[in-house]
This record gives C-alpha cells, sequence and structure tokens, in this order.
C-alpha cells in the first residue's frame, strides 16, 4: 500500500467510476477465456461482477479490507478444482490488458500488476 | 438457534434455514413459488427485529421502507430473533374478467381491479388464488388499457396454469400482488437501439414493453425476437407483423428450432439475434422466459459488448415442491 504522501493508484486512476467501467471490460474478457472461465461462471452475473470490483480494487490499492489469510480462503475452493500458476497468469494478463485498454500509464500497470503477483502464494494457497 | 415470531407464536430455525422453510416446515402457510428470490411470492413485513441485507435483494425502495422482506432468502444469523406478518396488506382484489387462448397451449387472462394498479409495462405480479396459492405472471398490457393482461402457458400437472384453464370462470376473484421487476422501457433516449428476446410467454412482458415503447415516440431500431420449439409455440403473430407494418422501426422475428418457413426463421435464438445485431454495444436489452436461455443470452450479450446496467432479464423460474412432500403429491397445496 501506498504511504501517506504518494497516491494509490486506485486513487491516481480515477477511483471507484475508472473501477466501475474497468470491471466490465476486465469481466469480459475473464468470460470470454475458456481457460479460466469456468471459475466465474455464476447465474447471478451482477454478484461476480461486484467480486470482480473488489478484485480489481484490491489490486490497484483501493480502499479493501482483505488480508492475505482471506485471500487464502476465499480461493481455497478454487485450488482444490485445480487453480494453479496458468490460470492466475492469465487473470494477471487481462488485468493489463484492460488497463492498458483504458489508458493507465505503463509505469501505474506495473505498480499494479506487482501488488497483483505478491498475492499469488495465497491465492494459489502455497 | 434463530427464531421467528408469526401470528404471537415462536417458531425456532435450524441452522441455516430460511425463514420460509421454518415456517412451512411447522405447518404455517406462506404463499411460494421459486424460492430464488425472483418471483415475490413468499414477501412478508417484519414488525419487530433486524432483516439480513440478501434478504430485500431486488424489492423496492417502498416495501424495504417498510419492513418487507422475501422469506426465502431471509437467513436469521444464530441466537437472533425476527417477528413478522404476511403481506396481506399488500394484496390488490381483482376479479377474472375473461379468459381466451392465444394459442393451443397459451391462454390469455385478463383482470381487474377495483382500483387501478401503478405498474410499468413488463413489470409482473403475483397471482394469489384465493387459498393463498401463488404464481408470477408478467404483465403484457399497458397501463392506459385499464384491464391487466397475463398470458399463461399450461403446464401439464400445473397447479396455477392448470386451475386457470379448466376450472376459473370470468368473475372469479383473485389477488394480486405487486408490481415487481424492472424488465420496463425507460423513456429518455429515443434512438438508443432495442433487443428484445423471449421465449414461449417470454413473449408477454416484450409484448407490453414494444408497444410502451413505440407509444412514448421510440424511434430508435427495435428487435423483437420470440422464439418457440415449433411454429405451434409462437402466438400474437398477426398483431405483431401488424405492429411492425405501421411501424418501420420495429423488426419483429419469430423464430423455431424446427419447422421454420418463409416468415419464420429456423436455429437456436441467439445464432439467430447475432446473425442480425453483430454488435449490440450500446444497445439496451429485455431477456425473458426460460432461465436456461435468459442465462446464456444474457451472458452471449454481454460478451458481444452490451453494458450490464443495460440488460433486463425475468428468467420464469419454475415453483419449487415443497420439501417432505411426496413425489405422488402433486398439484396439492403448494
Ligand atoms: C418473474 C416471473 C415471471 C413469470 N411470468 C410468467 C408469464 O408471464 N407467463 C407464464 O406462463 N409463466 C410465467 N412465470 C412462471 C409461473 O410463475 C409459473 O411457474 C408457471 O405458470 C407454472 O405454474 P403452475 O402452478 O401452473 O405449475 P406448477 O404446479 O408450479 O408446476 C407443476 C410442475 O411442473 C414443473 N414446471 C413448472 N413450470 C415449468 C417449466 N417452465 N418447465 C419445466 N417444468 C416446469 C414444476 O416444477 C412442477 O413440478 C413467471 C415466473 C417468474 C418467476
Ligand atoms: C492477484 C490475484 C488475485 C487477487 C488479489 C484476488 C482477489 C479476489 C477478491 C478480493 C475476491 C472477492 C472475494 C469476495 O468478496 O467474496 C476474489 C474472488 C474470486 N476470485 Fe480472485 N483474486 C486473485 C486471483 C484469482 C485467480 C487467478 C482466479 C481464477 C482464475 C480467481 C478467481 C476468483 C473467483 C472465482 C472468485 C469468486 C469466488 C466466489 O464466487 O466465491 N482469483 N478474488
Amino acid at each position: 500500500m501506498s504511504d501517506a504522501v504518494t497516491k494509490s493508484v486506485y486513487e491516481q486512476i480515477g477511483g471507484e467510476p475508472a473501477m466501475a467501467a474497468a470491471v466490465e471490460v476486465f469481466y469480459r474478457k475473464v468470460l470470454a477465456d475458456d481457460r479460466i472461465s469456468h471459475f466465474f461462471e455464476d447465474v447471478d452475473m451482477e454478484r461476480q461482477a461486484a467480486k470482480q470490483k473488489a478484485f480489481l480494487t484490491m489490486v490497484t490499492g483501493g480502499p479493501s479490507s482483505y488480508s492475505g489469510k482471506d485471500m487464502r480462503a476465499g480461493h481455497a475452493h478454487l485450488v482444490k478444482q485445480g487453480l494453479n500458476d496458468m490460470h492466475f497468469d492469465a487473470v494477471a494478463g487481462h488485468l493489463k490488458e484492460t488497463l492498458e485498454e483504458l489508458g493507465v500509464p505503463a509505469p501505474l500497470v506495473a505498480k499494479v500488476l506487482a501488488i497483483a503477483e505478491s498475492a499469488r502464494a495465497d491465492v494459489l494457497n502455497r | 438457534m434463530a427464531k421467528v415470531k408469526h401470528e404471537s407464536s415462536w417458531y425456532p430455525l435450524e441452522p441455516g434455514e430460511s425463514v420460509l422453510e421454518g415456517l412451512l416446515r411447522q405447518g404455517v402457510s406462506v404463499p411460494n413459488s421459486c424460492r430464488a428470490g425472483a418471483c415475490q411470492s413468499c414477501l412478508m413485513k417484519a414488525v419487530g427485529g433486524a432483516v439480513p441485507e440478501a434478504a430485500r435483494v431486488g424489492l423496492k425502495d417502498t416495501l424495504v421502507a417498510q419492513g418487507y422482506f422475501l422469506a426465502c432468502t431471509c437467513r436469521l444469523p444464530e441466537g437472533t430473533e425476527l417477528e413478522v406478518a404476511g403481506a396481506e396488506g399488500l394484496r390488490v382484489p381483482a376479479r377474472i374478467s375473461a379468459l381466451s387462448p392465444l394459442s393451443r397451449d397459451v391462454l390469455k387472462v385478463s383482470l381487474v381491479t377495483d382500483a387501478p394498479l401503478d405498474y410499468r409495462a413488463g413489470q409482473y405480479v403475483s397471482l394469489v388464488r384465493e387459498d393463498g396459492l401463488a404464481r408470477s405472471y408478467s404483465l403484457a398490457s399497458l397501463p392506459r388499457e385499464g384491464v391487466l393482461e397475463l398470458h399463461v402457458r399450461l403446464i401439464t400437472g400445473g397447479a396455477m396454469s392448470g386451475w386457470l384453464a379448466s376450472e376459473a370462470r370470468p368473475g372469479a376473484r383473485v389477488f394480486l400482488q405487486g408490481p415487481a421487476g424492472s424488465c420496463f422501457y425507460v423513456p429518455g433516449r429515443p434512438e438508443q437501439p432495442l433487443l428484445l428476446a423471449g421465449t414461449g410467454t417470454g413473449l408477454a412482458p416484450l409484448y407490453g414493453i414494444v408497444r410502451d415503447a413505440l407509444e412514448a415516440g421510440h424511434s430508435g431500431p427495435i428487435w423483437l425476437f420470440h422464439g418457440a420449439r415449433t411454429p405451434a409455440g409462437l402466438y400474437l403473430r398477426e398483431e405483431l407483423r401488424g405492429l411492425a407494418e405501421r411501424h418501420p422501426q420495429l423488426h419483429y422475428r419469430p423464430c423455431v428450432l424446427e419447422g421454420g418457413t418463409r416468415d419464420i426463421a429456423e436455429g437456436p435464438l441467439d445464432v439467430l439475434i447475432r446473425a442480425e445485431c453483430p454488435k449490440p454495444v450500446g444497445w439496451r436489452a429485455w431477456l425473458c422466459g426460460d432461465p436456461q436461455l435468459v442465462l446464456s443470452l444474457r451472458k452471449k450479450l454481454f460478451l458481444s459488448g452490451l453494458s450490464l446496467k443495460d440488460l433486463h432479464a425475468d428468467s420464469f423460474l419454475p415453483s419449487v415442491p415443497q420439501a417432505g412432500a411426496s413425489p405422488t403429491d402433486t398439484a396439492g397445496a403448494r
């Protein structure tokens, strides 16, 4: 997370309204990707979209209260279904493309990807 | 343990049990149908205690403000208590004014209420029989028409549709609860292309929405796809063809899986939609009818660029048989 003087990437790219726009772009990519779409099929698309927004908010350093322990617990059932590095890389790839499409400058994209990378061990329950 | 108070008795809930399940299990009669938070037949009013947020999802603010919630999605935290009452206060008396077939297995049910029902074309109501049997039906009528019109598909062994088809007579007294749902036309962007798609009686709300949009002066293209397995499952074809002739912006496309003709396209609904509306970015869409189809079309349209906020869907979820009822206990007391 950022310290008191530097703004988080979340704030720099426009806060909540920017997340709302990003979530549709990101969710579309994830659902269209046969390698990972099965993790995200949900009868309730609004609920899934809300979770994607939580994900985007977290990796951009926005207001989020998830701990590493939450990330472990939250993805444990997916790891049982076979969630692995290949899936993680696919999600990270879509995250990168989404931010680029929305015109986020490269240094900020790199920061976001670094935050995502730091969650890898917890998400994959290692 | 959590518990619920209803008409001066307390009913304990088992862990994980919803208020609806707990009350039904202990012999309290509560109208219900889909048990998935969609049909709103099991609306109840909290008169004491806190209602979990999840039990209010999809309810109008005015209902939430009065303490209403859905009993089927209401699961109470351990150790808490809730005092509840039925939603009788929301029911308006109505009378069946006419019953006439629209096709071999679709019945038009006309209803009149004593006081006009305040609704938007395309919303749905719960039809409640005098004995409490409740099912949701979409409104195919326009508010200005006064008479309410439902399109009811006859289900073999169906409690409500069977009653309407063979026992109910014009003049019969029923109750209506509602309206509910967000499937309706929103004026303000007359040029926006609109896509309406439904299967079977999923046409009912679309028939209201399309006429509402046209009367509001919608000038952008309006695509109406009505799907059925065979041509016998289509209905209101002449009316819709006439409407499209009078309004060149309306494109009416009846389609079937088998038995297509010169006027009726043949093939899966999503394929036909994609062929005619390949890039619906910035459009508004309404999808109604069979839950599986609504779900898959919703996903496909989202992937082809429609925004979730412009995608309105009503899944016609069937009723769930009461837990514990024996398989031989069919249409009975649900
Ligand atoms: C929001 C909403 C709007 C609706 N709008 C309409 C409408 O405009 N027109 C309309 O005709 N219906 C509509 N429905 C469905 C309607 O509420 C009833 O479920 C339907 O009429 C069947 O009721 P029934 O009492 O005749 O049959 P039931 O006694 O409830 O059912 C008899 C048996 O058939 C099964 N069954 C019921 N429906 C189906 C089905 N479609 N496919 C397979 N099995 C089924 C049931 O599970 C049960 O085992 C809507 C539902 C919802 C949730
Ligand atoms: C950078 C790594 C990741 C982070 C920081 C992250 C974060 C999150 C967050 C915050 C939630 C919301 C939890 C909630 O509110 O319920 C969530 C849910 C979810 N995540 Fe991740 N996630 C990551 C990687 C992945 C990957 C690689 C996959 C699968 C390919 C995945 C699949 C899911 C699914 C399916 C849910 C919803 C679970 C459910 O419906 O219960 N996540 N994630």
